[in-house]
């Protein structure tokens, strides 16, 4: 069953168009990450399934039912700041209540809800603090607090973890999986941050300039970018993108090399004409092994930056510049000469025209 | 090795270390002490000397050194100019005047401030068709000289039946405070995470929901501000009290400028001294009691509006 639809959303700040004949339908239970670069319009697609937004045109459906109108208390759905937003001058226990105060619950069945949410998130010795009382994490936790109490069926998630340190965001990533495991609901999460994006997401929606660029889950769109810019956006550090000229025989020539494409999967067989040739850093082959590859040039390293966990390694091929990553105990030193070979299984190609992958 | 750090250890030592000291005597100090001193002479002399004459009987001011301290300290004058100094016929002194200031002064503020804080609420949060240039001619509202709408509002309290009576006087003080009452409100609620407004509206809170439990708990500074600047407006007036009143209803600074412009008998500057500063009592105590928050609901406003 779908839980969120958006049906030819447009979203217009006077004569800016920002969310562009928007449309996204998101299942039950589903965990959504709408991942994006900044100003793109993820916050505000957010906004407006929430109600705090008046749409341009377009329809939102939530459990079938049309909120395009409905106030945003009123549509089922619990939000969570980047700010988190929590009521200073309440306690934890004044923050986590407001909303059920507003709806008028009965005051044992609001003590209950509190002390559920508070339960799950682990707050409880907090309930009676300010939030300014309160460390950075423990403060997201209640503002997710503040959503959960609320009974909704959709969770909106607005870059949650990104005020956080990195321990502390990778600590609540995990219980953000969690909770979303053990309650089931429908949560729809904007991040620009790709870990969190690929680890939380059951499906990933890129956006770029208030389109959806491409809808489907991490691994597909790791392996296999629809376009040029979500292949550039996702994978750090970013593809290696070289322009080659396709042949209907299934090679391809870039720069002196000619490369035989046996392994690709293309879209709708092999293409003709001009192409972008990109290739994931972390899928390159060095040394001896690269030799068995359909692709494989000599190099030599530029610079060299030991991560600890892997290593990157700049160089240059066919006047391009190239990024590898490989392990972390590889012994490479700038000048080194390389042997680097590239799989055509792994590549992603690209129409130079539309950047639609072919 | 250690031989090599053990040396830097020890010219750290005979080095710079610590605070820089300063000299008490620098010049930059005696620029700025003696810069403040004289300032601070600027204000606290005239005030010395109210303070002193208003303790003085007459034959001590009559010796004509008005730094000397008194002699034989007399409450006299202070009593004399609350309850029994002369306007006119009237010898009731400026007591009659402060309460009409304090019923003026009381539902003016009230009613200013409640008004100008929703509005300023209202404009920050609640964008309506037309607000932005609802907001530019409140705004314009206050560059307008009263002398220009004096004279209207004169009329238009007569057709209300309320010319010469306290409340007509009330209602003269709450429309004037607006403008820039709620530019004060609306830039403070702006500087406001927007954020929390929306959180608050996802939780359901409705306008009046969010203005009370939401934003009037976190805005304390901002009401100091307001508070401060329509008290001291409000009972330092002078030129609304002396128009839109009649005598029975003057508030205490006309009342003090008829007591001590009152051509009939000595001048009693003693008795002066005292109701001038009777009447500067009730904004003075505000100052004090609300300084702190004042400075910070000022920094506020300046930093995001
Ligand atoms: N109130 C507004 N008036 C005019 N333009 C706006 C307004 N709010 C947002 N925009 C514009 O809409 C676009 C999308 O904004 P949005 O906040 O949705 O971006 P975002 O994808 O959430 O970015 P970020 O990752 O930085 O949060 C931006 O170009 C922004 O400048
Ligand atoms: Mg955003």
């Amino acid at each position: 069953m779908t839980s969120v639809s958006i049906q030819n959303l447009d979203l217009n700040f006077g004569s800016v168009n920002v969310l562009k004949q928007l449309n996204l339908s998101i299942e039950e239970g589903e965990f959504l990450v709408l991942l994006g670069a900044s100003g793109c319009g993820k916050s505000t697609l957010l906004n407006c399934i929430a109600g705090l937004l008046d749409v341009s045109d377009g329809q939102i459906f939530i459990n079938g039912k049309n909120v395009t109108w409905a106030e945003p208390s009123d549509r089922g759905i619990g939000m969570v700041f980047q700010s988190y937003a929590l009521y200073p001058q309440m306690t934890v226990k004044g923050n986590l209540s407001f909303g059920l105060k507003n709806a008028r619950l009965p005051k044992p069945e609001i003590e209950e809800r509190v002390a559920r949410a508070a339960e799950i998130l682990q707050i409880e010795p907090l309930l009676d603090r300010k939030p300014g009382a309160l460390s950075g994490g423990q403060r997201q936790r209640v503002a997710i607090g503040r959503a959960l109490v609320r009974d909704v069926d959709v969770f909106l998630f607005d870059e949650p973890l990104s005020n956080l340190d990195a321990k502390l965001r990778a600590e609540l990533r995990v219980e953000i999986k969690r909770l979303h495991q053990k309650l089931g609901n429908t949560m729809i999460y904007v991040t620009h941050d790709q870990v969190e994006a690929m680890t939380l997401a059951d499906r990933i929606a890129i956006m770029r300039d208030g389109l959806v660029q491409q809808l489907a889950g991490p691994d597909e769109i790791y392996n296999r970018p629809a376009n040029k810019y979500v292949a550039d956006f996702i994978g750090s550090p970013a593809m290696n993108f070289f322009e080659g000229q396709a042949k209907k025989d299934g090679t391809i020539n870039i720069g002196n090399l000619d490369v035989d494409l046996k392994g690709y999967e293309f879209a709708d067989g092999p293409v003709n004409g001009p192409v972008w040739f990109g290739y994931r850093p972390e899928h390159v082959v060095l040394g001896e092994a690269a030799r068995q590859l359909p692709l494989c040039v000599e190099a030599v390293a530029d610079i060299v930056e030991p991560m600890g966990s892997d290593t990157l390694i700049w160089t240059k091929i066919e006047g391009v510049d190239f990024r590898i990553r490989t392990d972390g105990q590889a012994k490479v030193a700038a000048g080194d000469p390389l042997l680097v070979g590239m799989d055509p299984r792994y590549a992603s190609i690209f129409d130079q025209q539309t950047e639609e992958r072919v | 090795m250690a031989n090599n750090s053990i040396n830097i250890a020890a010219t750290a030592v005979s080095g710079p270390s610590g605070p820089k000291p300063r000299p008490l005597l620098s010049p930059r100090n005696i620029m700025i002490y003696s810069t403040l001193f004289i300032v601070c002479m600027y204000y606290a002399l005239p005030l010395y000397v109210m303070i002193v004459t208003s303790l003085k009987g007459m034959p001590e001011i009559r010796l004509g050194n008005i730094f000397a301290p008194p002699v034989e300290i007399t409450f006299q004058p202070w009593v004399k100019a609350w309850a029994e100094a002369c306007t006119g016929l009237d010898c009731s002194g400026l007591s009659k005047g402060f309460w009409n200031s304090v019923k003026i002064l009381i539902p003016s503020a009230a009613l200013s401030i409640l008004i100008a804080s929703i509005n300023g609420y209202a404009l920050a949060n609640w964008k309506f068709k037309g607000s932005e240039v609802f907001f530019t001619i409140l705004i314009f509202g206050a560059f307008v000289p009263y002398q220009v709408i004096i004279y209207p509002i004169v009329i238009i309290l007569r057709e209300l039946g309320l010319f010469g009576k306290l409340p007509g006087l009330v209602l003269v003080h709450v429309i004037f405070g607006m403008p820039i009452l709620t530019l004060l409100f609306r830039n403070y609620f702006t500087s406001l995470p927007e954020e929390l407004f929306k959180a608050a509206r996802v939780d359901g809170a409705g306008f009046w929901g969010i203005y009370f439990r939401i934003m009037v708990p976190m805005s304390l500074p901002i009401f100091v501000v307001a508070l401060i600047l329509q008290v001291t407006g409000i009972w330092n007036d002078f030129l609304f009290g002396v128009i839109y009143t009649k005598p029975e209803n003057y508030p205490m600074t006309v009342q003090l400028n008829n007591i001590v412009n009152s051509v009939q008998g000595v001048k009693e500057y003693n008795v002066n001294m005292a109701a001038t500063m009777l009447t500067g009592i009730v904004p003075l105590i505000i100052y004090f009691a609300s300084g702190k928050l004042f400075v910070r609901g000022i920094a506020a406003g300046a930093v995001k509006g």
